[in-house]
């Protein structure tokens, strides 16, 4: 890696307005307590109350002053480096080769602003991520690009490639969604409501604080949810599957197909009467809600709030691939075990892949890719031991993330042990293999120059003949190769 | 479970684990039987009586049900993962791929300690997953411990 001398790295701090907007969400609660005070009384207790909240106003702002103060970044080649940190100096390398996505998220008060911020997600533990906050809007996106092209191995200044837009979830579709899964309850409850008012306005007093805890806590659940995947938009790009959601405050992530361990495709009741779906990703390594009780993070993501099984099918495709395993019902003794949901139970497996259908009221549909297997189980309860029947989990990274044969006859369940641990494990040595292949990059010879004087010097970055002799092209990014290639003029991408 | 001449055997948990289980249970049951007793036994000697031994009865099916547990208790060190078996009224057998675990656990708890014994547990991503080993004697535990943890590290596969 050439990095020059410590002197000439151009430390650049983060946007000056980021105090104010990191203050704001805490002063802006306070300015509230502090207006209601006022407002209710002038007794000496409130005026005491006042100068407090202005004190915590003044520290707060004064401790993200001096956040800022402390807080440099700057891109030296191949690393992202961030120092922050007054009395725990916390310096952070970020290799810009291991980066695994860069999501920009702008919060509601950034966002007004003009602020954006950048989180940088590196491949491994959660906890060596990046956060850049807040940088203006333009820098954000530029670091985002240079970051990108940087992890690519191509030349910095290249603009982010182009993402093909797959869909834009309808706002009325959302919001209609939203009120069918959770309005259903709500609707008879109200019409309930309003016929024990008519019949005992006694009775209504006590049904109505119970009607509107729930209430509120119904209205605060659409806000909710309403207001993160406003205008949510699916695109595929090259780095995996790009979102943009938000109605207030604004996310951009991208989900990288590698690091998906399962899908899930949701239907629930209401919703198959219009065919709507909802399409589920679990990543591991990802920032969000983590599971696994502080083991690698895994989090659960929307691909799709909700969509057509058509669109489903195209994010499907190009998440974990559109080779199909066919699916096979349980036996028909099944039904004993599973009146309800028997009609729906199906899974199958392929060579790399387990598909699986499951619930009735829900209907849920799993994807799980063999490699991402972390352990098979198989569970008979008393009844289906009765009936001669067992189930098989293929367990993913995170909570729940599992493919189900349910009630499955016992001898299939005893094949599928062994056959989906055989699978698994060839899958994984099949994946293992591609991961070493990169190392090839590093390990082929430097370029020399047409003029021959690439010696003992580093060659600078260019477009110089593949030394695997696949291409016409190879990147070369000044201290290693890239994967980027060229024939003919025609860029492409060739790991090894 | 196919090709016998390569499979390796099942092992079970240490016998001294039954005993640490009947002198638990005989514990509680001793207990329950003389609260019962003597809180009955306020209502009348007949009635007492018949509470404790009901309470003995109780006792005694625990111990069945415990015995049937404990020799459900099984598990295969195969070449590429460790199978565990356990159960009674509901069986299960969890395979986990060497490569997969995260990290393993030996606890010990007092009574454990009493009977010089260990739990092992191993962790995945997945949190479902459920390999867990209990009464394992002392020397077996840190066999198994090291044996896992090699492994491991030999096969670890990323996410």
């Amino acid at each position: 890696m050439t990095s020059p001398a410590d002197g000439t790295v151009q430390w650049q701090r983060l946007h000056p307005l980021t105090p104010v907007v990191r203050a704001g969400r805490i002063v802006s609660v306070l300015v509230v307590a502090l207006v209601v005070s006022s407002g209710s009384g002038h007794s000496h207790s409130s005026n005491s109350a006042q100068v407090y909240y202005l004190v915590a106003v003044v520290v707060v702002t004064l401790l993200g002053g001096i956040h800022w103060l402390v807080t440099k970044w700057a891109l030296d080649g191949a690393t992202l480096r961030i120092e922050t940190g007054l009395l725990r100096r916390d310096a952070r390398q970020l290799p810009v080769a291991r980066i695994q996505a860069v999501d920009v998220v702008r919060p509601f008060l950034a966002r007004l602003v003009g602020l954006a911020e950048l989180r940088i997600r590196l491949a491994g533990s959660s906890s060596a991520n990046g956060r850049l906050a807040y940088l203006s809007d333009q820098v954000a996106t530029d670091l985002r690009a240079r970051l990108l092209a940087g992890h690519h191995g191509i030349d910095p200044d290249t603009p982010v490639p182009a993402e093909q837009l797959v869909t834009k979830v309808p706002t009325g579709r959302l919001i209609g969604s939203v009120f069918l899964s959770g309005g259903v309850v709500f609707l008879p409850l109200v019409i309930g409501v309003i016929l024990l008012v008519r019949v005992s306005p006694a009775a209504a007093v006590v049904g109505g604080s119970a009607f509107l805890t729930y209430a509120i806590g119904f209205v605060q659940d659409v806000w909710r949810r309403i207001s993160s995947q406003y205008g949510f938009t699916v695109a595929d790009a090259p780095d995996g599957i790009r979102i943009s959601r938000g109605l207030l405050g604004t996310v951009a992530e991208t989900i990288p197909a590698r690091r998906v361990q399962a899908v899930r495709l949701v239907e629930p009741l209401f919703w198959r009467l219009f065919r709507w779906c909802r399409l589920e990703v679990d990543v591991a390594g990802a920032a969000g809600r983590e599971a696994g009780g502080g083991r690698t993070a895994t989090s659960t993501k929307a691909l799709l709030p909700v969509g057509s099984p058509d669109v489903a099918q195209r994010l499907i495709a190009t998440v974990i691939g559109d080779v199909y395993p066919t699916l096979s019902p349980p036996p028909s003794r099944a039904r004993y075990k599973a009146p309800l949901s028997f009609h729906f139970l199906e899974a199958g497996h392929s060579d790399t892949l387990v598909m699986s259908v499951t619930g009735r009221v829900r209907r849920t549909t799993v994807w799980v890719p063999l490699v991402k297997t972390q352990s098979i189980r198989r569970i008979q309860g008393p009844w289906q031991r009765r009936l001669g029947l067992a189930t098989v989990h293929l367990d993913a990274a995170g909570k729940r993330v599992r493919a189900e044969f349910r009630d499955r006859s016992v001898d299939e369940a005893d094949r599928l042990m062994d056959e989906l641990a055989t699978l698994s494990r060839v899958a994984r040595k099949a994946d293992e293999d591609t991961r070493i292949v990169p190392s090839s990059l590093t390990n082929w010879a430097k370029p020399t120059q047409s003029d021959g004087t690439g010696g003992g010097e580093e060659t600078p970055a260019g477009w110089f003949a593949d030394p695997a002799g696949r291409h016409d092209v190879r990147y070369w990014d000044g201290s290693r190769w890239a994967v980027h290639v060229r024939d003919q003029g025609v860029a492409g991408i060739d790991p090894s | 479970m196919v090709v016998p001449s390569t499979e390796p055997d099942w092992l079970s948990p240490s016998a001294r684990l039954w005993k640490m289980r009947c002198l638990e249970a005989g514990v509680v049951g001793a207990l329950v039987t003389l609260i019962a007793g003597v809180s009955v036994a306020q209502i009348g000697a007949p009635e007492g009586f018949i509470a404790a031994a009901g309470a003995l009865v109780a006792t005694g099916l625990a111990l069945r049900f415990l015995r049937r547990r404990f020799r459900s208790w099984s598990y295969q060190e195969r070449e590429e993962d460790l199978v565990v078996r356990r159960g009674v009224a509901f069986r299960r057998l969890s395979v986990v791929p060497y490569g997969r675990m995260q990290f393993v656990d030996v606890t010990a708890g007092p009574v454990e300690r009493l009977f010089k014994l260990s739990t092992i547990k191993l962790h995945t991503a997945a949190a479902a997953t459920d390999a867990r080993i209990p009464g394992l004697e002392r020397d077996e535990a840190a066999r198994l411990r090291d044996q896992l943890a090699s492994l491991g590290e030999a096969k670890a596969a990323g996410l």
